[in-house]
C-alpha cells in the first residue's frame, strides 16, 4: 500500500502546514501588541494627557492636544458620516432593494469601502483645501467622515435584510406608513447591529493617518479652532516616530499604545455586544 | 331576541398617508447617490488637478524614472515599481498563509477555538496601519537587517537569476521588508474571505468526498477549493486591492528613495503612498502637486481594477449558490 501510505503522508504534511500558517498569523499579533505594550507603558503618565507636544529636545511634554484634536475630529467624522450611511443604507435595503440603481450603489459602495484612504485625503484636499486656500480640521474631519460612510452603509444594510419581512408586514397591516415602520420597526430590530457598524467604522477611522496628513495636517499647539490645523495622533506619531530624538519617539510609543488599545477595544466591545444582543 | 339592527356597512377606512414615506424615501435615494457622486468626484477632481502634469509629460509619465522637484521634471516609474513590487511580494507570502489559516479554521480546529481563533485573526486587520509601520522600523527592520536579510543572502542570494533579488547590503527597510510588513497586514483580509467561502460549499459535497476515502486535504484541494475557486480568487484580489493602496505601513518601512539601481528587493524604494505621504503636503503648488496628483490617480484607477474583478469574482460565487 504504497500508494495510501504516500497521500496519507501528503494530508499529514499539509495539515501541519496550515497549522503552522495559523501560529505564524498569531505569532505577529502577539509580537505587535507585546512590543507595544511594553515600549508604550514607559511613557505613560499623567502628563501625557495634560502638556502639550514638546519642541524638539524638550525633556518634558505629553501628546494632550493631539489626544484632544484627535477625538474632535473622530467624533465630528463618526456625526457626518454616520446619519448619512444610515439613510443610505435604508435605501438599500428597504426601497432599492431590487432596483437598478440599488444594485449599482451597492457595488460602488463596496469599492469606495477597500478604496486606498490617502486617495480620500487628496480628493479632500483637492476640494476643500484647495479652494479655501489652507489645511483645516473641518477638512480632516470631512475626509474622516467619507471613510465612515461606506462602512456605515455596509452594515446598515446588512443588518436591515437580517429583519424577517414578516415583521415589516405585520406593522404595514396595522396602518403604517412606511417611514413609521422603518423607523419604528426595521430600523429597531436592527438597532445593535448598526450600532456595531458605527463602532466599527470609529474604530477604523482613530487609526487613520493618511487621508488626515493633506487636509487637518498637524499642530504643534492646542488649537480648537476647526478653521486651523488640528494636532491629531496619528499624524504626531508619525511625525515623532521618523524623528531622531528619544523623547519623541518615546511619546509616538505612548500614543501607539493609546491608538492601539482603543481601537482593539472598540473592535471587542462591538463584537461582544452583537453578540450579546443575538442571543436575547 | 336582540332587537337591534346588525350593522353590516364596511368600517370607514382612511387611505394611509403615503407623503411621508415619499419624502423619506426620497431623502434616503438622495443620500445613497452620495455614494455615486463621491466615486466620480474623487475620478474627475484628481483628474482636473493632474491637469497640469497630464499636459507636460502625456504617457511619458508612466515610464520615465526621473523624479526631480527642483527641475521640475517628474515619472512614475520607481513608485509604480515600487507599489507593484511590495504588494506581490505581499501576496507570495500572503496567500499560502492565508489558505493554511482558512483551512485550519474550517476543517482542523475544534468547534471551541474557532471563534476565538477567528477573532485574533480578525483583531489583526483592526490594528491600525500606523502601529504596524512604527513597530516595522523600530523593532522589525533591525531584527530583519540582522538575521533574516542574510539568512535570504546565504541560501536564496546563492540561486541563478533568482539570487539576484537578494543580494546587496542587508539595510532592513526597503521593498522586501515593506512587503513582507504588507503580507502581515493583508493575511487577515483574505483569511476571512477564504474561511467565509469555504464554509458555505455544501457539506454533502464534502461527505461524498470523504465517504469514497479522501484525506482531509484531498477534500480541501480537489473539491472544496475547485468549488470555491471564484470566491478564493476575489479574496486574493480583495487583499491585492489593500496592499497596493496601504501608506503608513509603507511609508515607514520602505526607504523612501527615488533612485534605484539594482534589481535586489534589499534596496531601498518608494510606493506611490509613500511618495505621497511623504512630498504632498510640503509639495509646491504647481507641476510638483499636480504630479502627485496624478500619482493618485493612477493608484485609484489601478485599484479600482482590481477590486472591480474581485467583486465580480465573488458576485459570481454567490450566484452560483442559487443553483
Amino acid at each position: 500500500m504504497e500508494l495510501l501510505a504516500r497521500r496519507k503522508l501528503t494530508n499529514q504534511v499539509a495539515l501541519g502546514m496550515s497549522m503552522a500558517a495559523m501560529v505564524f498569523g498569531l505569532f505577529w499579533l502577539a509580537w505587535i501588541l507585546l512590543t507595544v505594550i511594553q515600549l508604550g507603558i514607559d511613557g505613560l503618565s499623567l502628563s501625557l494627557f495634560t502638556e502639550m507636544t514638546p519642541p524638539p529636545g524638550a525633556e518634558t511634554g505629553g501628546l494632550a492636544n493631539a489626544i484632544v484634536g484627535s477625538l474632535i475630529l473622530v467624533g465630528l467624522g463618526t456625526l457626518v458620516g454616520t446619519p448619512i450611511g444610515i439613510m443610505a443604507g435604508i435605501y438599500l435595503a428597504e426601497y432599492g432593494r431590487y432596483t437598478l440603481l440599488g444594485r449599482v450603489t451597492r457595488f460602488v459602495n463596496d469599492l469606495l469601502l477597500s478604496a486606498p484612504s490617502i486617495v480620500i485625503g487628496l480628493f479632500v484636499y483637492a476640494v476643500i483645501v484647495a479652494t479655501t486656500g489652507k489645511f483645516s480640521a473641518w477638512s480632516g474631519a470631512v475626509a474622516l467622515a467619507l471613510l465612515v460612510l461606506p462602512i456605515v452603509v455596509r452594515t446598515t444594510e446588512n443588518m436591515l435584510m437580517l429583519v424577517p419581512g414578516s415583521l415589516r408586514e405585520a406593522a404595514f397591516a396595522l396602518g403604517a406608513p412606511k417611514h413609521v415602520v422603518i423607523r419604528k420597526v426595521t430600523l429597531r430590530a436592527a438597532r445593535s447591529g448598526v450600532v456595531t457598524g458605527v463602532l466599527l467604522a470609529v474604530a477604523r477611522i482613530a487609526g487613520e493617518t493618511a487621508p488626515l496628513l493633506f487636509t487637518a495636517l498637524s499642530n504643534q499647539f492646542w488649537s480648537l479652532d476647526l478653521n486651523e490645523p488640528m494636532a491629531n495622533l496619528p499624524v504626531t506619531i508619525f511625525k515623532f516616530a521618523m524623528s531622531p530624538f528619544e523623547d519623541w519617539q518615546r511619546l509616538a510609543w505612548a500614543g501607539v499604545l493609546l491608538i492601539t488599545l482603543g481601537v482593539l477595544g472598540l473592535n471587542i466591545i462591538a463584537r461582544v455586544m452583537f453578540r450579546a444582543e443575538k442571543l436575547h | 331576541m336582540n332587537s337591534r339592527p346588525i350593522d353590516t356597512a364596511p368600517p370607514v377606512r382612511k387611505p394611509v398617508n403615503q407623503m411621508g414615506s415619499r419624502i423619506f424615501g426620497g431623502l434616503s435615494m438622495l443620500f445613497a447617490l452620495l455614494a455615486l457622486i463621491l466615486l466620480a468626484g474623487i475620478i474627475v477632481a484628481l483628474t482636473i488637478e493632474s491637469m497640469p502634469s497630464l499636459k507636460a509629460f502625456g504617457p511619458a509619465f508612466l515610464f520615465s524614472s526621473e523624479w526631480n522637484p527642483p527641475a521640475e521634471q517628474f515619472g512614475a516609474l520607481i513608485p509604480i515599481y515600487g507599489t507593484l513590487v511590495t504588494s506581490i511580494i505581499a501576496l507570495v507570502i500572503a496567500v499560502p498563509v492565508s489558505f493554511g489559516i482558512a483551512l485550519f479554521l474550517t476543517e482542523l480546529s475544534p468547534l471551541w477555538l474557532r471563534r476565538p481563533l477567528g477573532t485574533a485573526v480578525e483583531l489583526l486587520a483592526a490594528v491600525p496601519s500606523i502601529v504596524f509601520g512604527m513597530w516595522g522600523l523600530l523593532v522589525f527592520a533591525p531584527i530583519f537587517a540582522e538575521y533574516i536579510q542574510p539568512l535570504l543572502a546565504a541560501t536564496l542570494g546563492k540561486l541563478p537569476f533568482i539570487g539576484q533579488l537578494f543580494s546587496g547590503p542587508s539595510l532592513g527597510i526597503g521593498l522586501l521588508c515593506a512587503g513582507v510588513i504588507l503580507a502581515v497586514m493583508i493575511i487577515p483580509y483574505i483569511a476571512s474571505v477564504m474561511r467565509d467561502v469555504f464554509e458555505v460549499t455544501p457539506a454533502m459535497l464534502k461527505e461524498s468526498a470523504y465517504g469514497l476515502g479522501c484525506t482531509t486535504w484531498e477534500v480541501m484541494w480537489r473539491v472544496v477549493l475547485p468549488y470555491t475557486k471564484n470566491g478564493v480568487v476575489g479574496g486574493i484580489m480583495l487583499g491585492l486591492g489593500r496592499a497596493l493602496g496601504e501608506t503608513m505601513a509603507v511609508t515607514f518601512v520602505i526607504g523612501n528613495t527615488n533612485f534605484l539601481s539594482t534589481a535586489s528587493l534589499f534596496a531601498p524604494g518608494n510606493s506611490i503612498t509613500s511618495a505621497l505621504a511623504n512630498e504632498f503636503a510640503e509639495a509646491e503648488r504647481g507641476l510638483h502637486t499636480a504630479s502627485l496628483m496624478e500619482l493618485g490617480l493612477i493608484l485609484f484607477v489601478i485599484t479600482l481594477i482590481v477590486l472591480v474583478l474581485s467583486k465580480l469574482l465573488l458576485l459570481r460565487l454567490s450566484a452560483n449558490e442559487g443553483r
